[in-house]
C-alpha cells in the first residue's frame, strides 16, 4: 500500500497550516519551509511519474472505500506528468518570488502558495468529479489570495472581476454536477464512463446538456473564447510570480477536458455526438486568432503576455479538439511548452518593470541589466511565437501535422501559420521598443538606471528558459511519451477496471460494477 | 411539487442573473448569492424530492432520502460561504481604495490608477 | 570531420566571443576566425569523398514520430555553398575586426555572426526538410539581430523588423509547403523526395506546394515583389551587408530552388512563376540600382538584379541553365563581396557613401580603386573577368527561352537588364573614382591598412583567375551542376571558354556594354526623368501596412476587453445558455418515469414567499439594506425547504451560514454606500431582463426534466445508506458521508474556509498598511450612530446566553455522527455566540478577553484534520480511513469513539477559526473608522461612578 500518490496533495496541505501556525511573522522561515516543501514535491512527483511511465495506473482509495462510493486518486501517465510539470514550475516561480521580494509585499504569500499547489495537484490526481470541484475551489480561492497579494487599486478591481467571473464558473460547475448525478447517479469518472455508455438513444437530452455544461466549465478555466474575458486583466494585474504560476491554471482546464472527454464522453459515443465536436474547434481557432491579435494590439507588456497566453491556449485547444491520439499527443507536448514559455514571459515582464516607471510600450530610458533582460526576452518571445530553436516551433509542427486529416485542415493551417507571423510582428515590435529604442532615449539623471533585479530572479528565469531548451532537445523522447500517453487515454478500459474492480472496505467484489 | 421546486429554481436563477449583470459590486454579490441558492437547490433535487424521510438510519425504516446530494450541497454551501466572504472583502477593499464600487473597470479610470498601482507594488 | 561538427562548431563557438568580450578585440576576432577556420577545414576534409561523387551522410533521430530527424547530407551542391559561406565568412571576419569602431560591442557582433553562419551551414547541409526549416528560420532570427546591430539607429531597427517580417512570412508559408510536400512524398528526407519527381508533380497538391515553397524562396532571395526588404537591410554594418547579400542569406532561397530543382522544376507552373518573377526582378533591380546615390543601396539593388538573373536561369528548367546559374553564383559571390567591402572602405575612410559627394578617389586611394574597379567591371560583364563568362552563358540561355510564346521577350529583357547592370557598374567606377579630386570630402580619404583591403583583394584575384582561365573552375562547377540535376538530366557538354565565336550572346553583351556606356553619358537627364516619375516607396508602405494591422487589432481587441464586467458576464451567460440549448434541442427526449407529487398549501405558501422575496430583491435592489433583509428571507425559505424535503443537516447549515453571511454583509455595508444609483439605460435593463429570463427558464426546464426521471442505474448512495452504520459507525448518513465516505471533500472544504480567512486577514493587513488607513480614520460616518451603541440589556443578555450557546454547540458537535449536526454546524453556532459578544460588548472589550489567536485555531484545525487522515497510515490503511469502537464506562450507557470524530474536531476548529478571523478582520477595519475603541463593555455603566463623562463621550460619538 503506497501512500505516495496522496503526498503531492497532503504535503503542501501540511506545510501551509504549519507556516500559518508557527512562522507567520518570520518571512525567512516561511521561505525555507516553502522551498523545502516544493523541492520535496518535485522528488515525489518525479518518482510518481517514474512509476507511471510503464503505463501502470496506480489507484488510491480515500478512507479505504472502493470507487465509486468513496473518493479515489488515480495516478496514470497524464496526471503524473501534469503533477511533475506543476511542481517544477512552482520551484522556479517560488525562487523568483523570493528573489524579487514579491513574497514579502503582503501577508501569507507562502501559505497561499502552498494551498494553491495543493489545489492544482488535487485537481490533477483525483478520479472523482465532485472532488475535482472541491479542488477547483481550493485552487481558485488560493489564486484569489495570490492575485490580490500586495494590494493596489487596479489589482483589487481586477481581482473583483476575476473572483466574480469564477464564481459564475463554480455555479455552472455545480449545475453540471447536479445534472450528471441526476442522470447517472454517480460521481466517479470511471463509473460515469460505464454508466454513460448505458444511456440509450431514446433519452439523450439529459446527458447531452450535462456533457456540454461540464465542457463549458472547463472551457472557462482554459480561457476559451468567448469565456476568456476573466484572463487578460487578472493575469496582467496579478503579481508577476503569481501570473507565472497561473500559467498552469489554464492547463488545468485543458487537462480536465482531455481526461473527461476521452474517457467519459469519448468522441465515438453516440449519445453525445454532434455537440462539442462541432463547435469546439472553431472556438479554439477564434481563441488563437483573438489572442494573437491581442499580442499585436497590446499597449502594455504584461497585457501582451496575457493575450499570448490566450493564443497559446487556443493552440492547445485546437489540437485537443481534433480528438485524435495524434492531436492529444501534440496538445500535451504543447501544454508543457506553453506553460514554461508563458511563465518565463511573465517573469521577464517583471524584470523589465523593476527598471521602468511602468510597462507601457513607449520608449523609456535603458533599464538596468538591459542586455541580459533583452536576451531572455528574445529567447522567451521566439519560444512563444513558435520560432526555432525552441519547442514552440516543434509543437506547431506537431499540431499542423496532426491536423492534416481534419475537415477544417485549411482553416487550421491558415490560422496557425498566419498567427505565427502576427505574433512575430507583435513581439518584435514590443522588444525593439523596450530594449532597442531605449538606446536613443537618454537616461534622466535623477532616476539613473534604476535597480538591477536580483541574481536569483535572473536564475529563476534562466532556469525556465533552460527547461524550454531541454524540452526542445529531448523533443523526440517527450513526444514519444505523450504519444504513449494519448494511446493510454484512448483505451481507458484498464484504467476503468482498475478503478472499479479494486475492492475496498465492506465492498464485496460484485458490488464494484453495476 | 416538482413544478414548484423547479420554478423556484428558475426564479432564483433569473433573479440571480439579473442582479449579476448590475453595475455595482454589492448587487452583483447579492446576485451571485441568489445563483448559489438556485444551484444548491438544483444539486439537492438531483437526488429527487423525498418528504419526511431524512437519511438518519432507524430500525424498521428502509426508505430514506438520497443522502449523497445532501452531503454535496452541504459542502457547496460551506464553500460558497467562504467565497462570498472573500468577494465581499475584496470588493470592500477595492471600494475603500478608490471610493468607487463599480464592478466595471473602464479604461477611463484605468490609465490613472495604473501608475499608482505599479508604484504601490514595485 | 563529421558533418555534425561542421554545423555545431559555429553554434557552440558563438558563445566564445560573447564571453571573451573583455579579453580585447583582437582576441575576440581571433577566436571567431579560429572557429570558422576549424569548420572550414573540417569541410575540406570531406572534399575527396565529394569529388568521388559520394554523398556524405550523418544522422541522429530527433523526433522520429514526426519524421523530423537531425539528418545531414553533404553532396557537391552543399559543399559548394558551405564553401562560400565559410570561406567568405573568414574574409568577412578578418575585415570586420578592422572595420568595427572601438565603441561597438564586438563580442556581441561576432556572436550574432557565428549564429548566422551556423544557421546557413545548417541549411545547406540539411537532408531533412523540416530540419532545413529550423535552420531557415534561424537565419531570419540571427540576421534580425545582425541588421539591428546598431540599436540606436532607427533605420537599423526598422530594417531589421522588415527583414524579419518578410522572411519570417516566407518561412511560415514554407512550413506549410514543406509539410505538404512531406505528406505527398511520404517522407521529409530530401534523399527520398528528390527520387519522387513524378509522384510529386502528379499530385493535386503539387501547385500549392510549389507556390508555398517558392513564396519562401522569393522572400528570402528578394525576388519581385518581395525585393523591398533587402535595401533596407543595408542599415547593418557593412561587413554584415557584404556577408548576407553576397554569399549567404539571399543565396539561401536560390540554394533551396536548386535543391528542389529535380523534384519541382520542369513543369509549366514552375517555368511561368519563376521565370516571370525573376525577369521582372532582374530588370527592375538593375534600373533602380542605376539611380541610387548611396553606394551600398546601389550594390543592394544590383544584388537584387543578379539574384533575379540566377533565379531566371533556374526557372528555365534546362541543364545548361542550371550550370550557368551555379557558375554565376560563384562569380557573383566573389565580385559582390569584394564590392561591398570596397564600399565599406570608402565609407570608413571618406565617412560618406553618397556618390554625389565622392569622385576622384582614384588618386587618393589607388589600391581601393584598383580592387573595386576590377570587381565592378566583372559585374558589368567585361571579358577576362569571371562575370563576363557566366553572363554570356545567361544570354545564351535567354536566347533559347520562350515566355508567353513571344520568342523575343526573354532575350530583349535579358539584354536590357545587363545593359543597366553595365551602366551602374560604370557609374560606380566613373562617379566615385574617376573625375577630379574634390576638396569637400567629409574626411580626407586614403588607402586603409591591409586588414581592410586584403580580404577584397583576395576575392578580386579569384575574379581575375577564373575570368582568364575558366577551365580551372569548369570541373568544379560541373560537379556541382551534376549534383543539382541528380538523375533528371545529364550535365551539358559545353566547355567554359572566353571566346565562343560570333554567337548571338556575344552581340547581346556587346550591345549591353555599349548601351551601358551610352546610358551613363545621358545619366543626368535620365536621373531628372527618374526623379520626376512617381514611384511607390517600399518602407512607408510597409510601415503603413504594419501600423494599420496594429490599429485594426486595437479596434477589435481594446473595446472588447475594456473591463466591462457586466458585458463579460452577459456574453458568458448567453454562451452557456446557447450551448446548453443546442445540446437540448439536438437530443432525444422520452416520457417522465415519475409521477409528480401533490403539493400542499404549506409548501405553496413557502414558494410564494420565496418568489416574492426574490422579485422584491430584483425590484428594490437599489435599497441595499432592504435587499439584504429580503435575501435573508430567501435563505430562510430555502432552509425551511430543506427541512420539508427531509434534509435537516442542510437546513441547519443553511440557516447558520445565512446568519453569519448577513452579519458579514452588514459589516461591509457599514462602509459601502447604502443606495445603488440608477446608471444602466432602460435598453440595458431590458437586455439583462431578457438574459435573466432565458437563464431562468433554462434552469427551470433542466431541473424539472431531471426530477421526473430516474438515473440510468441505481445511485451510489444506496451503498452509503447500506454501509453507513456498519462501516462508518454512524446513523446520520449525511454526516458519515461528510466525515468518512467522502471525508476528503470535507478536508478540501475546510481548507477553502481557512484560505478564505487567511486571504481576508492578509488583505486587511495590506489595506490598513496602505493609504486606505488614512481614508478610514478621517472618514465621516454617513448616518448618525445611536448614542448608546452597546445597550446594557443586550450585553447582559449575550453574556448570559454565551455558555448556553457553547453548550448547544458542543452537543450538536457530539451528536453529529448519529443525529443532524456535526463539526461544521457546531463551529458556526459557537462562532455566532462569540460574534454576539463582539456586537454586544464591542470589539475592544471582546478582543481584550480573547485568549486564543484565530490563526492558531485555523492552523490547528487543518493540521488535526490532516494528521487524523495520516494517522490511518500507521495501521496500513489509506488516508482518512476511519475506525471506531464502542466503550462503556458504567454507569453511563455505551458511547462511541470514532477517528471520524477527531477529524470532525479538526473541522470544528477550522470553522471557528476561519469565521472568527474573517469577522475580526472586518471589524478591525470598522474599528479604524468607527469610534468604538472603548475598553468598557457598556457605554452607560451604573457601576462606573461618572456617567456624565460616558454620556458626553457617547454624545461626541454621535456627531
Amino acid at each position: 500500500m503506497t501512500h505516495w500518490i496522496v503526498a503531492p496533495i497532503i504535503l503542501p496541505a501540511l506545510v501551509a497550516p504549519f507556516i500559518v501556525l508557527a512562522a507567520r511573522y518570520h518571512i525567512g522561515i516561511q521561505r525555507v519551509l516553502s522551498v523545502a516543501g516544493v523541492v520535496a514535491l518535485i522528488a515525489v512527483a518525479a518518482s510518481l511519474a517514474w512509476q507511471a511511465a510503464d503505463s501502470t495506473t496506480t489507484l488510491y482509495q480515500m478512507g479505504d472505500w472502493a470507487a465509486p462510493f468513496g473518493i479515489v486518486l488515480v495516478a496514470d501517465r497524464l496526471s503524473t506528468m501534469m503533477v511533475l510539470l506543476t511542481s517544477v514550475l512552482a520551484l522556479f516561480v517560488l525562487l523568483y518570488a523570493i528573489g524579487s521580494g514579491w513574497d514579502d509585499r503582503g501577508r501569507h504569500f507562502h501559505a497561499l502558495f502552498q494551498f494553491q499547489l495543493m489545489g492544482i495537484m488535487g485537481a490533477f490526481l483525483t478520479g472523482d468529479l465532485f472532488n475535482l470541484f472541491v479542488f477547483f475551489e481550493v485552487l481558485l480561492i488560493a489564486s484569489y489570495g495570490l492575485m490580490i497579494h500586495a494590494g493596489g487599486n487596479a489589482r483589487l478591481k481586477a481581482g473583483v472581476q476575476y473572483v466574480l467571473f469564477n464564481l459564475i464558473g463554480s455555479t455552472l460547475f455545480l449545475f453540471a454536477l447536479g445534472s450528471l448525478y441526476a442522470e447517472t447517479g454517480t460521481l466517479n469518472m470511471a463509473d460515469l464512463a460505464q454508466r454513460v455508455a448505458l444511456i440509450g438513444p431514446e433519452e439523450t437530452v439529459g446527458i447531452r446538456v450535462a456533457a456540454v455544461l461540464l465542457l463549458l466549465v472547463f472551457a472557462i478555466k482554459a480561457a476559451l473564447v468567448p469565456l476568456h474575458f476573466w484572463l487578460p486583466s487578472s493575469y496582467s494585474e496579478a503579481p508577476a510570480p503569481v501570473a507565472a504560476l497561473f500559467a498552469i491554471m489554464t492547463k488545468v482546464g485543458a487537462y480536465a477536458i482531455i481526461r473527461v472527454y476521452t474517457m467519459v464522453f469519448p468522441p465515438e459515443l453516440e449519445s453525445t455526438a454532434g455537440l462539442f465536436d462541432v463547435w469546439l474547434l472553431p472556438a479554439a481557432l477564434v481563441s488563437l486568432a483573438l489572442g494573437i491579435m491581442g499580442v499585436l494590439a497590446a499597449k502594455k507588456l504584461d497585457r501582451l503576455v496575457a493575450f499570448s497566453v490566450i493564443g497559446s491556449m487556443g493552440m492547445v485547444m485546437i489540437s485537443i479538439s481534433l480528438f485524435t491520439p495524434e492531436g492529444i499527443a501534440a496538445a500535451l507536448y504543447y501544454i508543457v511548452h506553453s506553460t514554461l514559455a508563458g511563465a518565463a514571459l511573465f517573469l521577464i515582464s517583471d524584470l523589465v518593470r523593476t527598471g521602468r516607471a511602468n510597462l507601457d510600450l513607449t520608449p523609456q530610458p535603458v533599464i538596468a541589466g538591459n542586455a541580459l533582460t533583452a536576451g531572455l526576452y528574445f529567447a522567451a518571445a521566439i519560444a512563444m511565437a513558435g520560432l526555432p530553436p525552441f519547442s514552440g516551433f516543434l509543437g506547431k509542427l506537431l499540431v499542423l501535422d496532426a491536423a492534416y486529416d481534419s475537415a477544417l485542415m485549411i482553416w487550421i493551417w491558415a490560422i496557425v501559420l498566419s498567427s505565427g507571423l502576427i505574433s512575430i510582428l507583435g513581439f518584435a515590435r514590443a522588444g525593439s521598443i523596450l530594449f532597442w529604442k531605449a538606446h536613443s532615449v537618454e537616461t534622466d539623471e535623477d532616476r539613473g538606471l534604476g535597480v538591477r533585479p536580483a541574481a536569483l530572479s535572473y536564475a529563476a528565469v534562466g532556469g525556465l528558459i533552460t527547461l524550454l531548451a531541454a524540452h526542445t532537445i529531448f523533443a523526440g523522447q517527450v513526444h514519444g511519451y505523450t504519444t504513449k500517453m494519448a494511446a493510454q487515454l484512448f483505451s481507458p478500459e484498464p484504467y476503468i477496471s482498475q478503478v472499479l474492480e479494486t475492492p475496498g472496505k465492506l465492498s464485496k467484489p460484485q458490488e464494484g460494477d453495476h | 411539487m416538482e413544478l414548484l421546486v423547479a420554478s423556484a429554481i428558475g426564479v432564483l436563477t433569473a433573479g440571480g442573473i439579473y442582479l449579476t449583470l448590475r453595475l455595482r459590486t454589492f448587487p452583483v454579490i447579492l446576485g451571485i448569492s441568489l445563483l448559489t441558492y438556485a444551484v444548491n437547490v438544483f444539486l439537492f433535487t438531483s437526488g429527487r424530492l423525498t418528504i419526511g424521510a431524512p437519511p438518519i438510519l432507524q430500525d424498521g425504516i428502509d426508505a430514506y432520502a438520497d443522502p449523497l446530494p445532501q452531503a454535496l450541497v452541504l459542502t457547496a454551501i460551506v464553500i460558497s460561504f467562504g467565497m462570498t466572504a472573500v468577494v465581499v472583502m475584496i470588493g470592500l477593499g477595492a471600494f475603500l481604495g478608490s471610493d468607487d464600487d463599480h464592478v466595471d473597470d473602464l479604461p477611463g479610470e484605468r490609465s490613472q490608477t495604473d501608475e499608482s498601482a505599479s508604484e504601490g507594488t514595485s | 570531420m563529421s558533418l555534425f561538427f561542421i554545423v555545431a562548431l559555429p553554434f557552440f563557438g558563438a558563445l566564445l566571443p560573447g564571453l571573451m568580450n573583455s579579453a580585447g578585440r583582437a582576441a575576440t576576432a581571433g577566436v571567431t576566425f579560429t572557429v570558422t577556420l576549424a569548420a572550414f577545414v573540417g569541410l575540406l576534409t570531406n572534399l575527396p569523398s565529394v569529388i568521388a561523387g559520394e554523398v556524405v551522410m550523418a544522422r541522429v533521430d530527433w523526433m522520429p514520430l514526426l519524421g523530423l530527424n537531425f539528418t545531414l547530407m553533404l553532396d557537391a551542391l552543399g559543399f559548394f555553398f558551405a564553401l562560400l559561406i565559410l570561406g567568405i565568412g573568414l574574409l568577412i571576419i578578418a575585415y570586420a575586426r578592422h572595420y568595427l569602431s572601438r565603441d561597438d560591442n564586438m563580442g556581441q557582433f561576432f556572436t550574432y555572426l557565428l549564429l548566422f553562419q551556423g544557421a546557413m551551414v545548417g541549411i545547406v547541409l540539411s537532408d531533412n526538410i523540416l530540419l532545413l526549416l529550423v535552420f531557415w528560420e534561424l537565419t531570419s532570427l540571427s540576421s534580425f539581430l545582425l541588421i539591428g546591430y546598431w540599436k540606436h539607429l532607427p533605420e537599423g531597427r526598422q530594417g531589421a523588423r522588415m527583414a524579419l517580417t518578410v522572411t519570417g512570412m516566407g518561412g511560415l508559408a514554407m512550413i506549410g509547403g514543406m509539410l505538404m510536400l512531406g505528406q505527398v512524398a511520404g517522407s521529409y528526407d530530401l534523399s527520398v523526395i528528390l527520387q519522387n519527381r513524378d509522384l510529386i508533380q502528379a499530385d493535386p497538391l503539387y501547385v500549392p506546394v510549389l507556390i508555398l515553397i517558392l513564396f519562401g524562396c522569393f522572400t528570402k532571395s528578394a525576388q519581385f515583389p518581395f525585393h523591398f526588404w533587402l535595401p533596407h537591410a543595408m542599415a547593418a554594418p557593412t561587413p554584415v551587408s557584404a556577408y548576407l547579400h553576397s554569399a549567404t542569406m539571399v543565396k539561401a532561397g536560390i540554394f533551396l530552388m536548386a535543391r528542389m530543382w529535380p523534384a519541382l522544376s520542369g513543369t509549366p507552373e514552375w517555368f511561368m512563376i519563376v521565370t516571370t518573377a525573376s525577369l521582372v526582378t532582374m530588370v527592375l533591380g538593375a534600373v533602380i540600382a542605376l539611380f541610387k546615390h548611396d553606394i551600398k543601396a546601389l550594390l543592394a539593388f544590383s544584388t537584387v538584379s543578379h539574384l533575379g538573373l540566377i533565379t531566371m536561369l533556374l526557372g528555365t528548367g534546362t541543364a545548361f541553365g542550371v550550370m550557368a546559374a551555379m557558375f554565376h553564383i560563384l562569380n557573383h559571390a566573389t565580385f559582390k563581396a569584394a564590392l561591398f567591402m570596397s564600399a565599406g572602405i570608402i565609407d570608413h575612410e571618406a565617412h560618406t557613401r553618397d556618390i554625389r559627394l565622392l569622385g576622384g578617389l582614384r588618386k587618393l586611394m589607388p589600391l581601393t580603386f584598383f580592387i573595386a574597379t576590377l570587381a565592378a567591371l566583372s559585374m558589368a560583364g567585361i571579358p577576362l573577368l569571371n562575370g563576363f563568362l557566366s553572363k554570356e552563358m545567361m544570354l545564351e540561355e535567354a536566347n533559347h527561352t520562350v515566355l508567353f510564346n513571344m520568342p523575343w521577350l526573354v532575350p530583349v529583357l535579358a539584354t536590357v537588364g545587363s545593359l543597366f547592370s553595365a551602366a551602374y557598374c560604370f557609374r560606380l567606377i566613373g562617379h566615385v573614382f574617376l573625375g577630379p579630386v574634390r576638396d569637400d570630402y567629409p574626411a580626407k580619404p586614403h588607402d586603409p591598412n591591409a586588414g581592410l583591403w586584403l580580404p577584397p583583394a583576395i576575392l578580386v584575384v579569384l575574379v581575375v583567375v577564373i575570368g582568364t582561365a575558366p577551365f580551372l573552375a569548369e570541373p568544379f562547377v560541373k560537379m556541382v551542376t551534376a549534383s543539382v540535376l541528380g538523375d533528371t538530366a545529364s550535365v551539358p557538354k559545353a566547355h567554359f571558354k572566353i571566346w565562343h565565336g560570333l554567337v548571338p550572346a556575344l552581340f547581346m553583351s556587346i550591345a549591353a556594354v555599349v548601351g551601358g556606356l551610352l546610358m551613363l553619358s545621358i545619366f543626368k537627364p535620365a536621373l531628372r526623368l527618374w526623379d520626376a516619375t512617381p514611384r511607390p516607396e517600399a518602407k512607408p508602405i510597409f510601415e503603413a501596412i504594419v501600423e494599420s494591422a496594429v490599429s485594426l487589432a486595437r479596434a477589435v481587441i481594446l473595446p472588447l476587453h475594456n473591463g466591462a464586467f457586466s458585458r463579460y458576464a452577459a456574453i458568458g451567460s448567453i454562451t452557456i445558455v446557447a450551448a446548453g440549448y443546442h445540446a437540448w434541442s439536438t437530443g432525444a427526449i422520452s416520457a417522465p418515469t415519475y409521477e409528480m407529487q401533490p403539493a400542499g398549501i404549506v409548501p405553496f405558501a413557502g414558494w410564494l414567499m420565496l418568489v416574492a422575496a426574490t422579485f422584491g430583491m430584483v425590484m428594490m435592489h437599489r435599497n441595499r439594506l432592504l435587499s439584504l433583509i429580503l435575501i435573508g428571507i430567501v435563505g430562510l425559505m430555502v432552509s425551511l425547504g430543506f427541512v420539508y424535503f427531509s434534509a435537516p443537516d442542510l437546513a441547519m447549515t443553511q440557516f447558520t451560514v445565512e446568519v453569519v453571511t448577513i452579519i458579514l454583509l452588514l459589516l461591509a455595508l457599514n462602509f459601502l454606500p447604502n443606495k445603488t444609483p440608477i446608471e444602466s439605460s432602460v435598453l440595458r435593463r431590458v437586455r439583462d431582463t431578457g438574459v435573466a429570463i432565458i437563464g431562468g427558464i433554462a434552469a427551470f426546464g433542466l431541473s424539472y426534466h431531471y426530477m421526473l426521471r430516474d438515473a440510468v442505474s441505481a445511485p451510489i448512495s444506496e451503498f452509503h445508506l447500506a454501509n453507513s452504520y456498519k462501516g462508518g459507525g454512524g446513523t446520520n448518513v449525511v454526516n458519515v458521508i461528510l466525515v468518512d465516505f467522502r471525508g476528503f471533500d470535507t478536508y478540501g472544504e475546510i481548507i477553502v474556509l481557512s484560505i478564505a480567512a487567511l486571504l481576508i486577514f492578509a488583505l486587511t493587513e495590506t489595506l490598513l498598511g496602505g493609504p486606505v488607513r488614512a481614508r478610514l480614520v478621517n472618514r465621516k460616518p454617513d448616518q448618525l450612530r445611536a448614542g448608546n451603541t452597546h445597550p446594557m440589556m443586550m450585553v447582559v443578555l449575550t453574556r448570559g446566553i454565551m455558555p448556553v450557546v457553547l453548550m448547544v454547540g458542543f452537543y450538536i458537535f457530539l451528536r453529529g455522527h448519529n443525529e443532524p449536526g456535526g463539526g461544521f454546524i457546531a463551529g458556526l453556532i459557537v462562532s455566532i455566540a462569540v460574534v454576539m459578544q463582539y456586537m454586544a460588548s464591542g470589539f475592544g472589550w471582546a478582543s481584550a478577553r480573547l485568549r486564543y489567536p484565530y490563526h492558531g485555531v485555523i492552523g490547528a484545525g487543518v493540521l488535526i484534520a490532516g494528521l487524523t487522515g495520516i494517522g490511518s497510515w500507521f495501521v496500513g490503511k489509506p488516508f482518512l480511513t476511519s475506525d471506531f469502537t464502542y466503550v462503556r464506562i458504567p454507569p453511563f450507557e455505551k458511547f462511541e469513539l470514532a477517528t471520524a470524530a477527531l477529524f470532525d474536531l479538526g473541522v470544528f476548529l477550522a470553522v471557528v477559526g476561519a469565521v472568527m478571523l474573517s469577522l475580526e478582520s472586518f471589524s478591525r477595519i470598522a474599528r479604524q473608522a468607527g469610534p468604538d475603541n472603548s475598553e468598557h463593555a457598556m457605554d452607560i455603566d451604573p457601576s462606573r461612578d461618572d456617567p456624565a463623562r460616558a454620556l458626553d463621550a457617547s454624545a461626541k460619538e454621535a456627531v
